[in-house]
């Protein structure tokens, strides 16, 4: 195997090493098997962050690699947790019912069961029978299989819709905005089924696990590691191979590949419906962690926060997601947990927690003005990788091309 | 019939009359005297009944008083006087039939006459006759207002009797609508309520259907043991919406028609009941989960003659197709349900037309407001293709300007004067400086621009978050834009929202103008279509686009002065509008002017009509209305008015 996959991205490698320490690491320091240094919420937080990752990977791979900025992802990856969370709810509600139904003289009917664990999910919007969208909730298979195949379907209907019209560039952009806009505007009713703003709650219990939060919670760490890993594993070979070229080429000059006899529409539904997926199987991790979810988690300024992690960390590599969304997202709970003391500047006060958000703005701003290649062009920097001085002349035909770079690679 | 009654009615004021000839206040209250001290809402209507129709000139006043509290008994003598209370306990006496002052007299040789509430009431009633035939015109549209908010049949004398010494035309026409409305509700002749409904067939006010909506009042009743006389409406069938099988079968419990059956709970609780040894009729208890396990135990159970008998076979279902059910009107007469069925048909026909027109209002309202945040948008990203995300802060930062001016400024109108032209200065200011420092540098990367104006938009929210606080300001409107144009009880519209209309055909009038007749608007269709050639022909295409960007900008802050009269301003305002402003921009048709305003029509109309089928989610909404824009974006990519030609671009 000379030419195996892995010698020739030695990145992924790296990448692969570099989490598994970073998780024997954080196992090591942790509370439930380790010394206890870390506490069992900042293991909580480093898991989440590992599933942000994950999404920004999935984020990539659309924008960076196939051109399409998408900023709708965020409506598959609340999907995912609610997918999850259904059967987290039910299944806990279920055991707490069942133990109250055994005290009384006769043993419940199954009717019974199923009333009670629907007036306990849905008393909070005024109803007590399970919606339609509830029917796999008490299987955990069918439920697991929903995390992949409810985001999947959804960007499956959408992407084909949109690619098929040929929305291309912003206009895309905004389709897919008002997508997650309508997404989470029919959740937040009472009527969806999905117990409206309150969202689904309770999910950091696994129903029928007696263990304490500090191991379940690196139970889910864990977990969202080897979904970081794996999906990054996944996205380098996708990149990697003939596909990957194809996307690529559908990004710098989509006519051109259109007219080599590529079927544009496929490869573009395809990349958006696996996104989706991972970006579900994603909010499917993030979600026990943080414990609720509800709809304005999907709001459409999450997504654009999404886009703006991978424009930081550098678009086009899959690391650069990585590292854009790991550091902003933890700068970000670092700044706004209120932990950094005030900035005096004369009579002017800075409270971080206020002030945080416009510093990330203008840096946005910054990075896309000055440094389009993001945190990851740093690494282009200390391998001496420079783009050549074309001294202000236009980049080339299509404006959103990342080409030039790649050339001289 | 009519005409007997008020006869009737003249007759008994008159031998009142000749009978007041003797009689003083004083001696009418003292005939009543034990009714009044005990003051009972059940027998104290004689006594009223007796004041008013005395024909005495004192008796409206004496009413007005005894209501007022200000009635004053003495005690030795029983004799009741006008007081007004002095200090130190003192209170000053009037007789009621000459006016004259009695001098001060302690309270303790008093007691006051204190009417409750609903005596009062019928105290107010009596008074009607007086006011309606006061000469001050106020006090008897007071009256009038009074029979509207409490009618009752007594009403309807009075009322009558005052019609035709009525001076005033639009007081007198009034009197006879409500004369009309008391009759439909109130005559006991039959012949002259529907010829009252039948006059006031297609009357649009709430009123008149509020009148007609107590005579179609129904219920459901068995047939059986409805007197020959019912007024029935229909058969029903149970089952159907208006009677559920389990409601009927009620009624037949109700009626001794059938026998209660117990339900799963109870008979639950009746096998729990009847537990021995940890069995029920032989069954182990822990077998009894399922609901077949419970009934066959229940079964033995019965036929031991332990619980009530009950059998799967009995069900409601079953039983209550035996029997008839009917809607029954509680008028009782058909003449005039079907009269009043036929004028509430017409009515409603005329309300839904109406409400059509309503409806169109409010959506040409909407549009006009769509409209007005997206022209800002349709320049900078129709014309010059630069996809602006801070737009929605320009919106908030226009009607924050208007806040701050009225701050500063406490006249309201002249401060919205001074605010709109402040609010394009501050806007237009701002735009042309992200425009240099931002926009200039992503000219051929349009998803860069997207992001790095989003980057904009978040720091400038938070920037007014940080300022302003979280909570709303308000943005008060000039008192002359306060209320609403009302054409009848269906349809009206607020002046506000007039304004904005007319403050939309404006700005539609100004980008015309400048683009079509200005020396700048030349300049920048030429950049638009082609920026080189335009740059060869001396032009400054850098200029060109900095101006487009600012007065794009300026309108973004006019709107925002505009949406923040009636909406909240808080810093999350723009973000409100954002979205339906791109749909508005993208659905009309890039670049177009008339696209945009087609775009506009289209999302405000449609968000109103998906509205008024649904009209409780307004959530729900705006989710179909996305949907269906994504839907029509498949027909037609490049919106209603696409650019045909070079003009396209590409």
């Amino acid at each position: 195997m000379r030419n195996s996959f892995v010698a020739r991205h030695p990145s992924v490698l790296a990448f692969l090493a570099l989490l598994a320490l970073f998780t024997l690491g954080v196992s090591v320091l942790s509370e439930g098997f380790g010394i206890g240094l870390i506490s069992t919420s900042f293991v909580k937080t480093l898991g989440k962050t590992l599933c942000l990752c994950l999404i920004a990977v999935a984020m990539d791979l659309i924008w960076g690699y196939c051109g399409i900025l998408s900023l709708g992802h965020f409506a598959f990856f609340g999907l995912g947790g609610y997918m999850i969370g259904m059967w987290l709810m039910y299944e806990r509600t279920r055991l707490i019912v069942e133990g109250s139904l055994a005290q009384g003289a006769l043993p419940p009917t199954e009717q019974e069961v199923v009333d009670a664990i629907g007036t306990q999910i849905f008393g909070v919007v005024g109803s007590s029978d399970f919606p339609l969208v509830w029917a796999f909730a008490d299987s955990l298979i069918l439920q697991l299989a929903m995390v992949v195949l409810a985001p999947g379907l959804l960007a499956l209907v959408f992407g084909w819709l949109a690619f098929r019209s040929r929305v291309t560039g912003v206009y895309l952009s905004i389709l897919t905005q008002a997508m997650t806009l309508a997404l989470a505007l029919y959740l937040f009713q009472n009527d969806s089924g999905l117990r409206g703003n309150n969202g689904l709650s309770g999910l950091q219990n696994l129903p029928g696990v007696e263990a304490p939060q500090a191991v379940i919670s690196l139970w889910f760490f864990w977990a969202s590691a080897l979904a970081l890993g794996l999906g990054y594993l996944l996205a380098a070979w996708i990149v990697s191979g003939k596909f990957g070229s194809v996307i690529r080429g559908i990004r710098d000059n989509e006519a051109r590949v259109r007219f080599l006899g590529y079927s544009v529409e496929t490869y573009k539904l395809a990349v958006f419906t696996l996104t989706a997926c991972i970006a579900g199987i994603a909010g499917a991790l993030y979600y026990p962690q943080a414990g609720i979810v509800n709809p304005a988690e999907i709001a459409p300024i999450a997504s654009i926060y999404l886009a703006v992690w991978v424009a930081i960390g550098g678009r086009g590599r899959l690391y650069g997601a990585v590292i854009g969304a790991a550091f902003v997202s933890l700068v970000s709970s670092w700044f706004t947990g209120g932990q950094i003391p005030d900035l005096v500047l004369g009579p002017l006060t800075i409270k971080w927690v206020d002030w945080w958000t416009i510093v990330l703005g203008l840096s946005f701003v910054l990075v896309t003005l000055f440094a389009p290649s993001g945190i990851g062009g740093l690494f282009d920097l200390w391998q001496g990788r420079r783009p050549p001085d074309r001294h202000g002349a236009d980049l080339g035909p299509d404006a959103g091309a990342l080409r030039e770079r790649e050339a001289t690679e | 019939m009519t005409r007997l009654m008020i006869a009737l009615a003249a007759l008994v004021l008159f031998c009142a009359q000749a009978m007041a000839q003797e009689t003083t206040v004083q001696s009418v209250l003292q005939a009543h005297r034990e009714t009044i001290e005990k003051g009972s809402r059940t027998s104290i209507g004689s006594a009223i009944d007796a004041i008013a129709a005395s024909g005495l000139p004192q008796a409206q006043e004496v009413l007005q008083v005894w209501a007022a509290k200000e009635m004053w008994q003495r005690s030795d003598d029983g004799l009741f006087y006008r007081g007004t209370e002095k200090p130190a306990r003192q209170v000053e006496l009037f007789d009621f039939d000459t006016g004259q002052s009695f001098g001060t007299v302690s309270r303790d040789e008093l007691s006051q006459i204190k009417p409750n509430s609903g005596v009062r009431a019928m105290i107010g009633t009596a008074l009607v006759q007086f006011q309606l035939s006061d000469p001050d015109p106020t006090r008897r549209a007071e009256a009038l207002d009074a029979i509207q908010r409490s009618p009752g049949a007594d009403l309807l004398a009075p009322l009558r009797a005052s019609i035709p010494a009525e001076p005033d035309t639009a007081l007198k026409a009034r009197k006879m609508r409500v004369e009309r409305l008391l009759t439909i509700a109130f005559d006991p002749d039959e012949p002259s309520r529907i010829a009252a409904i039948e006059e006031m067939s297609g009357d649009l006010g709430v009123d008149m259907r509020a009148t007609l909506n107590p005579l179609l009042v129904t219920r459901i009743a068995l047939a059986e043991g409805l007197p020959e006389t019912a007024n029935i409406r229909r058969e029903v069938k149970p089952g159907d919406p208006a009677l559920g099988v389990a409601a009927a079968y009620d009624m037949l419990i109700a009626a001794g028609q059938a026998q209660p059956i117990p339900d799963n709970e109870a008979r639950k609780a009746l096998l729990i009941a009847n537990m021995v040894d940890g069995q029920v009729a032989g069954v182990p208890v822990h077998r009894l989960d399922s609901q077949e396990a419970r009934d066959a135990a229940y079964v033995q159970l019965a036929q031991a003659g332990l619980v009530p008998r009950w059998s799967t076979a009995e069900a409601p279902e079953v039983v209550v197709t035996r029997h008839r059910f009917v809607e029954v009107y509680s008028e009782p007469s058909a003449a005039v349900t079907e009269a009043a069925e036929q004028a509430l048909a017409e009515i409603e026909r005329r309300v839904g037309l109406n409400q059509a027109i309503d409806l169109g209002l409010d959506a040409l309202s909407l549009a006009s407001i769509y409209f007005l945040a997206a022209i800002g948008l349709a320049i900078t990203f129709g014309v010059m293709g630069v996809i602006n995300m801070a737009h929605g802060e320009f919106i908030m930062m226009g009607a924050y300007t208007g806040y701050m001016v009225q701050q500063v400024i406490a006249d309201h109108t002249l401060s919205i004067l001074v605010a709109i032209p402040l609010a394009f200065a501050v806007t237009f200011a701002a735009g042309v400086t992200m425009e240099r420092l931002v926009i200039r540098h992503l000219y051929n990367r349009p998803l860069e621009t997207l992001l790095a104006t989003f980057g904009i938009s978040i720091a400038l929210q938070q920037l007014a978050k940080n300022i302003f606080g979280t909570q709303a300001r308000p943005l008060t409107a000039p008192g002359w834009l306060d209320g609403a144009w009302v054409l009848n009880d269906v349809v009206s519209i607020s002046y506000i929202r007039i304004a904005i209309f007319v403050l939309a055909l404006i700005f539609l009038g100004l980008f015309l103008f400048i683009m079509r007749r200005t020396r700048l608007g030349l300049e920048t269709r030429a950049v638009t279509q082609n920026p080189r050639m335009a740059a060869s022909m001396g032009i400054n295409p850098d200029r060109i686009n900095m101006l487009t960007f600012g007065l794009g900008s300026g309108i973004a802050g006019i709107a925002g002065v505009a949406i923040g009269l009636f909406a909240k301003v808080t810093s999350e305002l723009g973000s409100d509008y954002i979205v339906q402003s791109f749909m508005t921009v993208v659905v009309g048709g890039v670049g177009n002017i008339w696209g945009t305003l087609a775009g506009a029509a289209m999302i405000g109309t449609l968000q109103k009509g998906i509205e008024w089928l649904n009209p409780s989610n307004t959530l729900a909404a705006q989710t179909y209305m996305i949907i269906f824009i994504i839907i029509f974006i498949q027909f037609r990519p490049r919106g209603i008015i696409a650019l045909k030609g070079r003009a396209a671009g590409d």
